[in-house]
């Protein structure tokens, strides 16, 4: 089986961590974002995954070759010269997807889920029909594209509203697929938009089946909605029991959910937790407390500092009793000094912060 | 005016004269700018750098050896003074020290006017007026030492501000040869100086009182204006319009009413103090104030503070009875009273813990005034923000917004574990559950 990801730009939303790795690259619950897909992938029998990348993916290279070696697939990295939207990088792709005449799995970088890629398999068999969406039950549908059914039927789609102001359902796109290679022909060489175009036509044909997601579901493209991402998937650990996680026997364990590296060093009288990631070689000093946050790999948080819904950023150092808070990023590299209180900053790569950050706001 | 009466003969050549001091403590119903800490212990009591204010005003009064008798004035209760008064007996066992309380506000010197027979008894030669609410060093002796060189009548404690804040004092022009006043305004409306009143002076006793009798006299022959009431009151507010006028003569105050003439008339000095100054006005101007004092007590050598260590930066002062855990980091400019505690991993800085109080572990405390037996909670964050070390003043404008720049818990309030409260002043007896920034808390 195929596989393509739209992995698009660099990830300005993500920034200021894409200024450092493309997002594809950043670590989601101590694993890069691609991986986790990849592994799924790979675990549902797909031995061709394509990158759809807008730009010169180098450093991705690197993580690739291994990745090829480690799952036995290939993986190609597809180029757009120009940005194709989100159909346009399928037909580009093209060949590959022709390879055989088995159905392809799209899926938006973005999004993380407990991907259910052998039952959409399955389930898109089982209909016969030219593609299947992925879609989650949402609990504000009029923010999103709402997908409403045929009548008496329980997967054909019969229309999609976009932003509902009247209650039509509470179904909406996951940003993941699976489609027949026939789709490809409905598809032109140019900027398309799989959502606007394809997708509707395919609707008008009777041709597209929607799949129902089990478990959690989050477009993690920017800081806030990563941060939630992770508690979601930390909480969907701790529901599988996974041995990943660090026992809530530990003293400092406060509220499970936690994620600790096994080489990162924990001192004295912390309180960590709950939704705590933490990094390979990470430091944690004495009497720290963290919370719903992620410490990327070889960042430091000295003693006594207060730690909240932040992500400290790859060797970022944290100051002695310095308080982080309210979504704060800090890029890789950063400094925050002893008794700095930031509230709500984005900080770039490279920077010492001597002076509180009062109120949300992006540090050059 | 012109008239030079012959009463200065006993200052010539005789340094050895008595002096007496007055220290003006005010009342309940004044400072209600050091709100909320007044609303538990009169401001003249409050510890700063680990004492009250006005013991730092007797420091300075025991090193003038021609001073054994100390008044205070104000208009307290009778007992408020009395333990002071007890423990700084035999603390300065050279000084006798009286409270005299004025049954209504005089003003500051309707008040010395009113004890003159009290402060005149013995027949000092020299008084020094010192206003509490002031924190410097009271280079008392220089200013004795400079009004027998001049021959002075009277001496003024000034100091350079910069000039936009001038006008928030009393303004002094002075010959920078001679150092004599030449002209004195209280609070002026445009730039006249930048050379302003430290509220602390030293009179001659011969006329010191005489100046104020004329004053008093100014005011009762000025005619009066604008005091005529509309006639269906004029029957029934007779009486008491009488008597608010009598009340309201008997107000004279050095800074509006005396020190503008002298200048005018009399052998008036300035004495320049390049050392510290600040005003104790709003509650939040007790931590300039606290690490003023701490730092000249650092510089003086004293023993009373905190001996250096890898978790304290001088100067600090922790009283005998407080607790404070050794991973507890301390300093600089900070003072925690008795039977306060301090655990482990804690942060204070710039800032006062009062008596009782209890900071809880991995706490942090920066620029703040911890109230008698308030709380902060485990990992919380109690913070003002810095001012300007030349800055007369203790508010800072946030989001366009004027607030106090250092946070104030009274007493017995309490901050939640992991909250955060930032440039707020609460009233005693709250609990924050909440974080909370730039707002005052009934």
């Amino acid at each position: 089986m195929k596989a393509l990801i739209l992995v698009g730009g660099f990830g300005t939303r993500l920034r200021p961590l894409t200024l450092t790795l493309p997002k594809p690259l950043v670590e989601f619950g101590n694993k890069r974002m691609i991986l986790h897909q990849i592994e799924a992938l790979a675990a549902a029998g797909v031995t061709d995954i394509i990158l759809a990348v807008n730009y010169r993916p180098e450093v991705m290279e690197k993580y690739l070759a291994e990745y090829e070696k480690q799952f036995g697939i290939n993986i190609t990295i597809s180029i757009e010269s120009e940005p194709l939207g989100t159909a346009g990088p399928l037909k580009l792709a093209e060949e590959v997807l022709r390879k055989d005449n088995s159905p392809f799995f799209v899926l938006n970088s973005d999004v993380t889920c407990e991907y259910p890629f052998k039952e959409l398999a399955e389930f898109h068999k089982s209909h016969g029909d030219e593609g299947t969406i992925v879609v989650t039950k949402v609990e504000e549908p009029s923010k999103y594209g709402v997908i409403v059914h045929k009548p008496n039927h329980p997967s054909r789609i019969d229309r999609f509203v976009e932003k509902p102001v009247q209650f039509v359902g509470n179904r909406i796109n996951a940003g993941i697929y699976i489609l027949n290679t026939s789709v490809l022909e409905r598809i032109e060489l140019r900027p398309t938009s799989i959502e606007q175009e394809t997708f509707p036509a395919m609707v008008e044909d009777g041709q597209l089946h929607s799949f129902d997601l089990e478990g959690f579901w989050m477009d993690v493209g920017q800081p806030k909605d990563f941060l939630t991402g992770t508690c979601l998937y930390l909480s969907s650990l701790t529901k599988k029991g996974s041995d990943l996680l660090t026992p809530s026997t530990e003293p400092f364990v406060h509220g499970g959910n936690v994620l600790i590296d096994p080489s990162a060093k924990i001192g004295k009288n912390c309180r960590i937790g709950p939704n705590v990631t933490i990094g390979p070689d990470v430091v944690v000093g004495d009497g720290v407390r963290l919370q719903r946050c992620v410490l990327m790999a070889g960042s430091k948080v000295k003693d006594h500092a207060w730690v909240k819904s932040t992500i400290v950023g790859w060797n970022s150092s944290v100051g002695r009793w310095a308080r982080l808070e309210n979504v704060t990023v800090l890029g890789d590299d950063v400094t925050i000094g002893d008794e700095i209180y930031v509230n709500g900053g984005s900080v770039l790569p490279h920077k010492t912060i001597k002076a509180n950050v009062d109120s949300p706001a992006i540090i050059m | 005016m012109s008239l030079q009466i012959p009463h200065r003969e006993r200052s010539n050549g005789s340094s050895g004269g008595a002096t007496k001091a007055v220290i003006l403590v005010g009342g309940a119903s004044r400072g209600t700018r050091f709100r909320p800490l007044s609303l538990d212990v009169p401001k003249p009591l409050f510890d700063v750098a680990g004492h009250p204010i006005i013991w730092h005003c007797l420091t300075a009064i025991e090193k003038v050896p021609s001073i054994q008798e100390v008044y205070l004035i104000g208009y307290y209760e009778e007992a408020v003074f009395r333990d002071f008064i007890k423990d700084s007996s035999s603390e300065f066992p050279n000084l006798s020290i009286k409270y005299l309380r004025e049954y209504q506000a005089l003003g500051t010197a309707g008040g010395l006017y009113h004890f003159r027979d009290a402060i005149l008894k013995g027949r000092p030669e020299h008084i020094f007026v010192l206003n509490s609410d002031v924190c410097c060093s009271f280079p008392l002796n220089e200013m004795l030492k400079l009004a027998q060189e001049k021959d002075a009548e009277a001496v003024i404690l000034g100091t350079r501000v910069s000039e936009e804040a001038a006008n928030n004092f009393g303004c002094i022009v002075s010959d920078s040869h001679t150092r004599r006043v030449l002209h004195y305004v209280e609070k002026p409306e445009s730039y006249i100086s930048n050379l302003i009143n430290c509220g602390v002076y030293l009179f001659s006793a011969d006329v010191l009182f005489p100046s104020i009798r004329s004053a008093i006299k100014r005011r009762t022959d000025r005619p009066r204006l604008g005091s005529y009431r509309s006639s269906e009151n004029m029957a029934s507010s007779f009486m008491i319009d009488d008597d608010e006028d009598s009340q309201k003569n008997e107000v004279i105050r050095l800074e509006q009413d005396i020190l503008g003439d002298m200048a005018d008339s009399k052998q008036f000095f300035v004495y320049e103090t390049k050392d510290f100054w600040r005003q104790i006005k709003t509650a939040g101007s007790a931590i300039p104030a606290n690490a003023l004092y701490l730092q000249k007590a650092q510089q003086d050598g004293s023993k009373e503070l905190a001996p250096p260590s890898a978790n304290l930066i001088q100067p600090v002062y922790i009283h005998p009875t407080a607790h404070v855990h050794p991973t507890a980091k301390l300093g600089p400019n900070v003072s925690i009273g008795p039977r306060a505690t301090v655990d482990a991993g804690a942060r204070v800085k710039e800032s006062i813990v009062l008596e009782d109080a209890e900071i809880k572990h991995d706490a942090c405390v920066l620029y703040s005034i911890i109230g008698w037996s308030s709380r902060v909670g485990a990992w919380a964050r109690v913070e003002g923000t810095p001012t300007p070390v030349t800055s007369h003043n203790t508010s800072v404008i946030k989001n366009g917004v004027k607030v106090q720049a250092i946070t104030i818990l009274g007493k017995e309030c309490a901050v939640g574990d992991e909250i955060r409260v930032q440039n707020c002043v609460c009233l005693p007896f709250k609990e924050l559950k909440r974080d909370v920034a730039n707002e005052v808390i009934m």
